[in-house]
């Protein structure tokens, strides 16, 4: 589409294969919400691996997960640390970056180039803060469908997630299914439990009780709600990992010899999540935390289509899914995973499920898991046959 | 080129070209594999182990890891056309609930079962007194996954209680052609190592019914019959002595 082209520089193949950046959307295209307001102007952070073919019959989208962002196979910027996905991203790797164009992008609502609550309001020249508008799975992957679009891609090889990202890939499937050869949903939901609503709920009062926080305008007044943002971060990172993994790493293991009969980071475990949560305030935003939790809890994709899942996948015939669940997971279980397969068996689409035995937990996604390994590339590589990629 | 299981040859001649097909059990997928790619069947396999799931995966198969005790009742209503059991039924914690599935989610079912009745099972028990260890079930008592065997006659007899219609039927034996059979007969239930059926719900009005000479040689009896035993224990082939 004409009005598609980025109002910036125009970006043609070349800069498409130099790796992404920030697709900035002119004002005259808004990212319309489902809480009705607009977005404008859309900005996406995006990063890109391997090389679109003459075709554009290539294109892999990779979803990240609720604190993830774009840089899924390179260096993080402000960490230093490698992608988050990289050990499933490259060449000769699962999503073979030799064969396909792989495509992350930062949600909306985040802090890594896309439009998010840290972004200047252009109304008022300041941070949005809490005046950003509330947002939805739907919409972050609306605004995706508007870069494919924008990068002249009309069908997606595959859209591939875990976690946040796995609601998005099924997101895709109940919008955007023409645009669609193959979806993979890994460790994910169709909706966010009672659990998963209370945990999350955890994570924002902690961050809204940080005396920093400001209401939401901590930007403006130069401090930042880092205390509860970690307390936040700590909190999520123990419904990421399984007793078994946390007992396994830790057990009751001392940092010293001895008690220190105060409230020190006696344990190994304490000092463990101490870090998790202060290393993550480098990085991430409150603000973002909060709207995308929101998100997150707000998803229910049976509600919008009826009360029935199988609706949601009606137009999805023509998909390849891949809906794969780790058994130690307890945030996104196996059962949950159990329900999308049999709502797209009744909806009649082709799906494949794996459950994979780990006791890593949720976070088995990020880690050394080969049996995943295995299994996404055999459905990946048999798709790409199917594709006429081989 | 790859040698063709028995049973496979012969369910491969059954499956309409281009039918919706649920493999339940389907180890590493040979079978839908040779279904996809010659009768360009709309295949889903069933499989719980691991290793089979990753190997179905691998040859681009649809594949579903769950249990055929548990997972069926979340297929949807007559979404396929034939929900395939090949030599599994034997294995399942509940034979009887698992056929009325399968015909509940298809509208043929393609089962086989090995037959208990066959000589060398009932030579072997009245000789040794043991249970039997043969070519077809191998495996000691204690250890055998072959939790609920039965007869060809105990196999007619539960279709009869499901009111379901044995479509057609052939005994296989080990490595040598299929062998169209009426499973009714006494004779059969001597003879056959094991059987494969075509099943269909009786009570449905079906005017699509295939026939019933799929096996080119024998005509089975329609479902009313006077052959077809009605009831247990009140057909012409119940009151005959097994024992010829």
């Amino acid at each position: 589409m004409d009005d598609a082209s980025p109002s910036g520089p125009a970006i043609g193949p070349q800069a498409i294969e130099s790796g992404g950046g920030t697709w900035k959307f002119p004002a005259a295209r808004p990212l319309r919400l489902d809480s009705g307001a607009t977005l404008s102007p859309l900005e996406i952070g995006y990063k890109t691996y391997g090389v679109l073919n003459e075709t554009k019959s290539n294109a892999v989208l990779v979803c990240h997960a609720l604190t993830g962002d774009q840089h899924a196979a390179s260096p993080h910027p402000i960490t230093g640390k490698p992608g988050w996905w990289d050990r499933v991203i490259g060449p000769g790797l699962p999503l073979d970056t030799d064969r396909y164009f792989v495509i992350a992008t930062n949600v909306v609502g985040g802090c890594m180039g896309s439009t998010g609550p840290g972004s200047t309001n252009p109304e008022t020249g300041e941070p949005y803060g809490l005046s950003f508008p509330m947002i939805t799975i739907a919409d972050m992957v609306r605004a995706q469908a508007m870069l494919i679009d924008a990068l002249g891609i009309e069908t997606l090889f595959a859209v591939v997630g875990g976690s946040m990202g796995g609601m998005q890939v099924l997101q895709w499937a109940a919008d955007y299914p023409e645009k669609l050869f193959s979806a993979v949903c890994i460790a994910s939901a169709a909706r966010h439990s009672a659990q998963n609503i209370a945990f999350h709920e955890v994570g924002r009062q902690a961050i809204m009780a940080d005396p920093d926080w400001q209401g939401g305008a901590y930007e403006k007044a130069g401090v930042s709600p880092s205390k509860g943002l970690a307390v936040a971060r700590m909190a999520a990172h123990i419904t990421y990992l399984s007793e078994a993994a946390l007992q396994r790493k830790f057990g009751r293991e001392l940092r010293r010899d001895g008690l220190s009969w105060g409230f020190d980071a006696d344990f190994q475990v304490e000092s463990y999540l101490r870090h998790q949560g202060a290393s993550f305030v480098d990085r991430f935003d409150a603000n973002s935390y909060l709207y995308i939790t929101r998100a997150l809890d707000y998803f229910d994709l049976a509600a919008s289509h009826d009360g029935i899942l199988a609706q949601a996948f009606q137009k999805a015939r023509g998909v390849r899914f891949m809906v794969l669940s780790f058994s130690s997971d307890w945030l996104y279980s196996t059962a949950e995973s159990r329900d999308i397969v049999r709502a797209l068996n009744a909806a009649g689409c082709r799906a494949s499920f794996v459950e994979i035995e780990t006791d890593k937990g949720h976070d088995a996604f990020f880690l050394d898991e080969p049996q995943l390994d295995a299994t996404l590339r055999g459905f990946i590589s048999s798709a790409a046959q199917a594709r006429g990629l081989a | 080129m790859t040698v063709i299981r028995e049973d496979f040859r012969e369910i491969l001649r059954l499956v309409r070209p281009g039918a919706r097909v649920l493999d339940v059990g389907c180890e590493d997928g040979e079978l839908l594999e040779l279904l996809t790619r010659e009768k360009r069947v709309d295949g889903q396999g069933l499989e719980i182990s691991p290793e089979g799931v990753a190997a179905c995966l691998a040859k681009g198969l649809a594949v579903v890891q769950g249990d055929g005790d548990r997972d069926l009742d979340h297929f949807p209503t007559r979404s396929f056309d034939y929900a395939i059991l090949s030599k599994t039924l034997q294995q399942m914690r509940e034979p009887r609930h698992v056929l009325s599935e399968l015909l509940r989610i298809a509208d043929q079912a393609i089962v086989s079962v090995p037959n208990f009745g066959h000589w060398r099972m009932r030579l072997s028990l009245m000789t040794r007194g043991r249970m039997p260890e043969t070519r077809a079930l191998p495996d000691p008592w204690w250890s055998t996954p072959n939790i609920h065997l039965c007869t060809l006659r105990d196999f007619t007899d539960l279709c009869e209680d499901l009111d379901l219609r044995i479509d057609a039927c052939a005994a296989l034996t080990n490595g040598k052609p299929a062998r169209a059979i009426d499973p009714v007969k006494g004779l059969e239930n001597w003879r056959s190592e094991s059987a494969l059926f075509l099943l269909s719900r009786r009570a449905e009005d079906r005017p699509d019914a295939v026939p019933t000479d799929l096996f080119g040689e024998v005509a089975l009896p329609k479902a009313e019959a006077p052959a077809r035993p009605k009831r247990r224990g009140k057909s012409k082939a119940a009151e005959q002595p097994d024992l010829l």
